[in-house]
Parts: structure tokens; C-alpha cells; sequence
């Protein structure tokens, strides 16, 4: 097996949610001298990528997502203490909850997966998360983005609980704001000011990289 | 135990010994983006196509969701109720968790409603359960609380407990009208969710004998051919002990399942539904 076909397979691998296989190929494709960066961005994201696109069209379904995801997240194990010290091992931080009042998280979870996939840092502060808890972590951490997700329309209002929370804190200019669940619409996310939408979690990770990438486009 | 729900002109009862009460789930804008826009725009009339489709499919109740983001959503599901109420007699389920919404619509609604719904958390039961109680209603109560939804059957046994001492200790709620929520956990992120559901049905049939609904169609969210898990989930659900469930009434495999589930568990005695539906079918 030459560096080639660890990489192809690497992607098969991901892309059919082979866990066991996937981080065997990781494994020896360190063993050959593949470097943890090439490995990331030409096999594990370009995979996952690849997964988000057949989920949008209907080919893949959430618990083929899901195991694609646990997949990349095996490999990741291996390859972020490498990746660290080269400065490569994360792509963004990515501070999420579900807000005070909601207990779902299923949705949360599955965009958890897929952005760790898609090689960002997640920070997952769980449910029922009080704007103090996300203004805290949004100081502690130094996120990127933060993500509010709410599947009620009761809890939907405590969006702009938190961003005026983070207004307050003076942290607003200094986080993307996400938004996300079940009732939510772009239309409600721009009512409340948040900076992004998204549908389902592979559309999240689409829209979360042109915020990140826009904004550095911005500050550099 | 008998959950009995009324409209001005007709009569629902859950048990045990009854058909399962198929709760048509199809009016509520959440995921219907056009709907939505329609409702917050005033135009109700996909609402009465949703109630004549339903009622054809052959639902028992119909579950009325008014939850369209930055809409007054106590005065929609106020609007939504008496639009139903003019094109059904089926007995309503008013479905909002914005307690002035369900105060709202139990206000305009002839006879007795199911209110949909309040949890285990102390204060949507002192919100919620006074409701149920000046209005004569009967409620469901999912067995969640603010720790979130209970992956184990043990702790959603426990919030049961909890939910049933309160509305008939501190409120005088009867028995009968609490209709408890197991929770159906989505099998396609989870592999356990639907055994821990069964489990947990069985376990509140067995302890309380209590009636009990869930939301049919959260088993199969992200799966392909959705109908026929669902199907199969209510006929499982129906043996361990369910009585009602709120679910897509315009699946016909759903629909048929449950009226065999009626059938194979005696609670349609010599196929007399079954044989009359197969005739109506067969006649159209």
C-alpha cells in the first residue's frame, strides 16, 4: 500500500462511516510518512464534504452523516496532537448550545459532529445554556463563532437574549453569531440580528466557513 | 382508564380496551415554510384543506400548532381553533408551549380539549396545569424536565411520578386526563431511542395503567421511506401498551397499521372497523 492508497482509501473509508478502517489508514499512513495535514486536507475534509453534498441531495441519510462523522472524529483523535504543532489542527472555534428553556439537542449534536468533521474546534456547552453561560464562554474560549440552537418557538426569543448579552459584555464585534433549530428561519435569524443560518447541520458547516472566511477577509 | 375529549358534537374516548386515537399531526407550520408564510400573512385557508384531508385519512382528533416564529401566536391558534372547529367535529388537541397561546385557544374552543403540552419542570406545571384545570381539559405531559430529555426508562418513570402527583394532589387534575408522553427519540441517531420508548410505555401501563400519546413521526426523522417505520413503531408501540399518538393521519400505512394493531388487540371485535374501512375502500 503506497501513500496513494492510503489517501483514496482514507476518503472510501470516510465517506461509507468505516470508524475501524478509517483510523487503520491514519494509523498507517503515519507510518509511511504522509504528513497529518495532507491526510486532513486531501482525504478526511474533502470526504466529509463530500458527505454533506449527497445528505443535501438526498443520496445519504442522518445516521450514514452520523457514523462519517464518528469516522473523522476517530481520526482526529489521532492526528490533532500532530496537527497542533504545526498550528493546522483546527480550522475555527466553535462555541455551541442549546438556550435556557430547551432540552433538545439531537439537531445541536449532529452539527457538533459535522463541524468537528469539517475540522473545527467545538466547545459544547449542552442545553439549557443562560446567556451568562455563553457570554463566560465566549470570554474564556475566544470563539470564532458561537451557535444558539432552540427547537421551540417559546425559546427561539432567547437568541436575542444572548446577543444582547454579548452586547453588553462589549464581545458582540468579537463573535459570528449562528443560529439554528426546528421553527427557525433565515428570516427570524436576521430579525434578531444574528450574523448566520442554516438549515441541517451540512448546510451549517457550508455557511459557518464563508462567515469564518469572510470575516478573516475582513480583520486581515 | 378512560381519557375522554369532547367537541361540541362528539365524543373521543382513549383506553386501553379502545381503537388507538390517531391525532392527525398535519396542522402545525413548523418545516412548512409556505404554510407559515401563509398563516403569518392571515390566509388560514391551508387549514381547512388540512382539516377535510385529514378527516378523510380517517384521524380521531386533530392536533391545531400555531407556532410560526415572530407571528402572535395566541391569536393565530385562537384563529386556527374556530376555522377547525367549523369543519370538524373531531375533538381538537391545541398544541403550543406559549401558555397565553393555549389559554387562547382552550378560550374559544367548544368542549373538551386536549392541551398539548406541559412537562415535568416546575414551573410549566404552575403554568400550565392551572389551565388544564379552569378549562376542564385534559393534558399531555411529557416526561422531560429542565435536566433535559431522560435517556434512561428509570428517570422518565420518575418525572412521571412527579407530573402525576402534582396535577392531582396540588391541582385536582383527574387521573384520567393526564395523558403522559414517553418520548420517540429519533432511531437514526440513536440505535437504543426506540427500545428505551417501549420500555418505557410498557413500564407506565403496567405502574399507572395511565393513557399515554407521543409524536409517532420523530422515529424516523432523516431516513429514507419514513411511512413504513412509523408504521411499524405504532403497531410495537400500540403491543406495549400505547393508546394515542400524534402522526401523520395522511400516511395511509400508518393508518392501516394502527387498525390492524386495533384488530390484532381485541380492541375491534370480529373486524368490524377493519372490514367496514376495507369496504369503503374498496367502494371509492
Amino acid at each position: 500500500m503506497n501513500e496513494q492508497d492510503v489517501l483514496r482509501g482514507l476518503y472510501d473509508e470516510t465517506l461509507a462511516g468505516n470508524g475501524p478502517a478509517v483510523l487503520d489508514l491514519t494509523n498507517r499512513g503515519l507510518e509511511l510518512g504522509l504528513s497529518p495535514e495532507t491526510m486532513l486536507f486531501d482525504a478526511l475534509i474533502p470526504a466529509l464534504e463530500e458527505v454533506g453534498a449527497r445528505f443535501e441531495r438526498g443520496d445519504l441519510f442522518v445516521p450514514e452523516m452520523l457514523i462519517a462523522g464518528k469516522a473523522m472524529a476517530g481520526a482526529m483523535e489521532v492526528l490533532r496532537p500532530l496537527l497542533t504543532r504545526t498550528g493546522a489542527s483546527s480550522i475555527g472555534t466553535f462555541v455551541m448550545g442549546t438556550v435556557k428553556g430547551d432540552v433538545h439537542d439531537i439537531g445541536k449534536n449532529l452539527v457538533n459532529i459535522m463541524l468537528e468533521g469539517a475540522g473545527f474546534t467545538v466547545i459544547d456547552l449542552g442545553v439549557q445554556v443562560p446567556p451568562e453561560r455563553f457570554v463566560e464562554a465566549v470570554r474564556e474560549h475566544r470563539p470564532d463563532i458561537v451557535g444558539f440552537s432552540a427547537f421551540l418557538t417559546t425559546t427561539m426569543p432567547m437568541f436575542k437574549a444572548n446577543i444582547n448579552a454579548l452586547v453588553k459584555a462589549g464581545l458582540r464585534d468579537q463573535v459570528i453569531v449562528m443560529v439554528g433549530g426546528a421553527p427557525v428561519t433565515q428570516e427570524y435569524a436576521d430579525a434578531v440580528g444574528a450574523d448566520g443560518y442554516a438549515a441541517d447541520a451540512s448546510s451549517a458547516v457550508r455557511r459557518a466557513k464563508e462567515l469564518l472566511e469572510r470575516r478573516r477577509a475582513l480583520v486581515s | 382508564m378512560h381519557t375522554v375529549l369532547r367537541s361540541h358534537a362528539r365524543e373521543v374516548v382513549i383506553g386501553p380496551d379502545r381503537p388507538f386515537c390517531v391525532i392527525g399531526e398535519r396542522i402545525n407550520p413548523t418545516g412548512r415554510k409556505r404554510f407559515a408564510e401563509a398563516l403569518r400573512a392571515g390566509d388560514l385557508s391551508q387549514v381547512v384543506v388540512d382539516v377535510e384531508r385529514q378527516v378523510a385519512a380517517g384521524a380521531d382528533m386533530l392536533d391545531v400548532n400555531a407556532g410560526v416564529p415572530l407571528a402572535d401566536e395566541a391569536g393565530l391558534l385562537a384563529r386556527m381553533v374556530r376555522l377547525v372547529q367549523e369543519h370538524t367535529d373531531l375533538p381538537l388537541c391545541l398544541d403550543s408551549s406559549v401558555v397565553e397561546a393555549l389559554e387562547a385557544g382552550l378560550a374559544v374552543y367548544r368542549g373538551k380539549a386536549l392541551v398539548n403540552s406541559v412537562t415535568g419542570e416546575d414551573d410549566r406545571l404552575a403554568e400550565v396545569l392551572p389551565l388544564v384545570k379552569r378549562y376542564g381539559a385534559a393534558v399531555i405531559a411529557l416526561a422531560n424536565d429542565e435536566t433535559g430529555i431522560p435517556e434512561t426508562v428509570e428517570k422518565r418513570l420518575e418525572i412521571t411520578d412527579k407530573i402525576v402527583r402534582v396535577a392531582t394532589r396540588e391541582y385536582g387534575i383527574p387521573l384520567e386526563d393526564i395523558v403522559i408522553d414517553p418520548l420517540a427519540m429519533t432511531v437514526g441517531a440513536d440505535a437504543d431511542a426506540v427500545t428505551v420508548t417501549l420500555e418505557t410505555i410498557r413500564e407506565i401501563r403496567r405502574r399507572y395503567g395511565l393513557n399515554m400519546c407521543l409524536g409517532a413521526s420523530n422515529v424516523s426523522f432523516g431516513l429514507p421511506d419514513r411511512a413504513t417505520i412509523n408504521a411499524a413503531f405504532l403497531a410495537m408501540a400500540m403491543s406495549a401498551g400505547l393508546t394515542s399518538a400524534i402522526m401523520n393521519a395522511l400516511a395511509p400505512e400508518c393508518v392501516a397499521a394502527v387498525r390492524a394493531g386495533d384488530l390484532l388487540l381485541g380492541n375491534d371485535p370480529w373486524g368490524a372497523n377493519w372490514i367496514a374501512a376495507y369496504r369503503a375502500k374498496a367502494a371509492s
